[in-house]
């Protein structure tokens, strides 16, 4: 389970953060919507170590885990799985390299043997065919030149061949085309599982008609203002998020 | 000003220091307070060089002394220059004749095997007219070693040379190669990495002059420093009042991953003739910062990540070699200084 306690957080002295309280049970899917800025980002990249951020106040933590006292190789290792709203281009290392440094890194952290080359191109091609993937993309380099719906389906290849214990997933959705959007759903649905936890952010409800989630929260100015049941997501469609900026200011 | 000279002649003022413009980042004058006795013959064993398995024949110079030589310029040829005694000098100097049409791989070692020595090391090689030369240099120096290697290379028309440099540096080293290009459809690629750790310093200077219509000059160097390490590149293409329709491409791309650790880069294109295609690009950057996060956070711990990224970077000059075993043996070896280093 992901628990985050009264979170505050900083970029560049500009407080972004102030009081995130959440919890994902395991088994849980969440959604958080909010408006441009509120934050939505900087809380995953807070959660997930990336630089550049000051933790001011607060703590989160991951089936007990202290997230925030570890690298963010160290949180990769522990299952926490970021799908990132702008994948980044990795030239020279081909996908298929990329995955398998990570799986294998994460599975020495956790005191696993690596994986046999034969069982991971087994692997690699049976979870590309399910996300329509074409495997000779594996083989260029990670998302160099890939069309923005490919790199978030290169994402969601990369969660399914990690198995992590709890994905965020920013902005999955955006980018991508009626199919995709159905291909990508389709994988991460694939994923739900009693043990696994999932914080998926997004701006359409659309997505929530794919991956279902338990509840729904609004984050706007760096706090949780509302949450609620999947029925939150479509008064927001509805209504904007026009009354909870007004209440978080 | 050579150490050539210095090392026949005993006479210190003919090093190349810093008042020299071609050799101001790589100050011997100044370095060197005296010169080591010459290096005694060597009788024993010398061990297997880098490229044992792929050469067909080989030279050896050992301590500054040939000990073994083919006659064999084509198929292909090892080259080593072995340093065995510790601080000690040497100078060795060969040519080569590639005759017309004859293709040639040139697998050519620098060895230090020894602590401290100074190596100076002059090549002549003469490509003749369609002849095909794959020139692959690896320096593995010792880190104290003082180390100057200048190859003079002269293509006839239609000739085509490659080269590749890999460095991982000395307390200085400077690698030279100026090459007289026709032009005549004569094809020049001239490569090079440097990977440098520690106090090491690396400058790989290129000087190629088109003296004739349509030659073509592609180069790309890339470089890697990290803690105090120096890197040195200095490219200059001369395209000559007449050499028309040149085609010269030079890049030369390095990443400094520590703050006591510097690059020195001076491009040129000097051009004296009509309706040429010239072009050089020059950066010298960090690890891409959101390219790291990205690795880590898929687990994949940093030091680890920098070295994948770094690989990847110099990757670029490996995939270029065009001898498969040659391209092999460059990519284990990136791989290796970058997995130490790093
Ligand atoms: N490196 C930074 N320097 C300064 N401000 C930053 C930096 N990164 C983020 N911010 C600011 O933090 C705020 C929150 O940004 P964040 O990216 O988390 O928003 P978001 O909710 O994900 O928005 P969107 O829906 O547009 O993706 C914004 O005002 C943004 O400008
Ligand atoms: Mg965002």
């Amino acid at each position: 389970m992901l628990k985050i306690q009264n979170l505050h957080a900083r970029v560049e002295e500009k407080p972004i953060l102030k009081g995130v309280q959440l919890a994902v049970p395991a088994g849980e899917v969440h959604a958080i919507m909010g408006p441009n800025g509120a934050g939505k980002s900087t809380l995953s990249y807070v959660l997930s170590g990336r630089g550049g951020y000051e933790v001011t106040e607060g703590s989160a933590s991951l089936n007990g885990d202290d997230l925030l006292a570890l690298e963010p190789n160290e949180r990769a290792a522990k299952g926490l799985f970021l799908s990132f709203q702008y994948p980044l281009e990795i030239p020279g290392v081909p996908a298929l390299t990329f995955i398998r440094t990570a799986l294998n890194a994460q599975r020495r952290a956790r005191g696993e043997d690596e994986i046999a080359a034969p069982a991971f191109l087994k692997l690699a091609k049976e979870k590309a065919a399910a996300l329509k993937i074409d495997f000779e993309m594996l083989k260029r380099g990670l998302n160099v030149g890939f069309s923005g719906g490919e790199k978030k389906r290169m994402e969601i290849l990369q969660m399914a061949m990690l198995s992590p214990k709890f994905l965020i997933l920013d902005e999955t959705d955006s980018g991508l085309d009626i199919d995709a959007l159905k291909i990508v759903s389709e994988g991460v649905n694939a994923l739900r599982s009693p043990e696994r936890g999932m914080l998926v952010i997004t701006h359409y409800q659309r997505l929530l008609d794919y991956i279902k989630p338990d509840k729904v929260h609004v984050l706007a100015a760096g706090r949780i203002v509302a949450s609620g049941g999947p029925e939150l997501a479509l008064q927001l469609e509805a209504e904007g998020y026009d009354r909870y900026v007004g209440a978080a200011a | 000003m050579t150490l050539s000279t210095a090392l026949k002649t005993g006479d210190l003022t003919a090093l190349p220091s810093r008042r020299d413009e071609d050799w101001r980042w790589t100050d011997l004058r100044g370095l060197l307070r005296a010169l080591p006795p010459a290096a005694p013959a060597h009788d024993g064993e010398v061990p297997a060089g880098p490229f044992a398995d792929l050469a067909s024949a080989e030279t050896v110079f050992v301590n500054g002394r040939r000990v073994v030589e083919t006659e064999v310029a084509s198929g292909v040829i090892a080259l080593r220059f072995v340093a065995l005694a510790d601080q000690a000098s040497q100078g060795a100097s060969h040519a080569l004749v590639v005759k017309p049409g004859e293709t040639l791989v040139l697998l050519e070692s620098h060895e230090g095997r020894a602590g401290g020595y100074v190596t100076d090391v002059a090549l002549d090689i003469a490509v003749g007219e369609g002849a095909s030369v794959e020139r692959i240099v690896l320096v593995e120096d010792d880190a104290e070693a003082v180390n100057v290697v200048t190859a003079e290379v002269d293509l006839a028309p239609g000739a085509q040379y490659a080269q590749t440099i890999l460095t991982s540096g000395a307390r200085r080293q400077r690698i030279e190669t100026r090459v007289n290009h026709p032009g005549a459809h004569a094809e020049v690629r001239l490569d090079g990495a440097y990977l440098l750790d520690a106090q090491r310093h690396a400058d790989l200077t290129t000087v190629v002059t088109h003296a004739g219509v349509e030659g073509v000059t592609s180069q790309l160097t890339k470089g890697m420093v990290t803690d105090q390490a120096r890197g040195v590149f200095q490219g200059r293409i001369v395209v000559s009042p007449g050499a028309d329709q040149t085609d010269a491409r030079m890049g030369h791309h390095a990443l400094i991953l520590s703050d006591k650790a510097e690059i020195d880069a001076k491009p040129e294109l000097l051009i004296f003739a009509d309706d040429v295609s010239c072009a050089h690009g020059n950066t010298i950057g960090a690890l891409d910062e959101d390219a790291l996060f990205y690795a880590e956070q898929r687990g994949i711990p940093q030091a680890e990540a920098k070295a994948m990224l770094t690989v990847a970077f110099v990757g670029e000059v490996v995939d270029r070699i065009a001898h498969e075993g040659a391209r092999e043996i460059a990519a284990a070896w990136v791989a290796r200084k970058l997995g130490s280093a790093v």
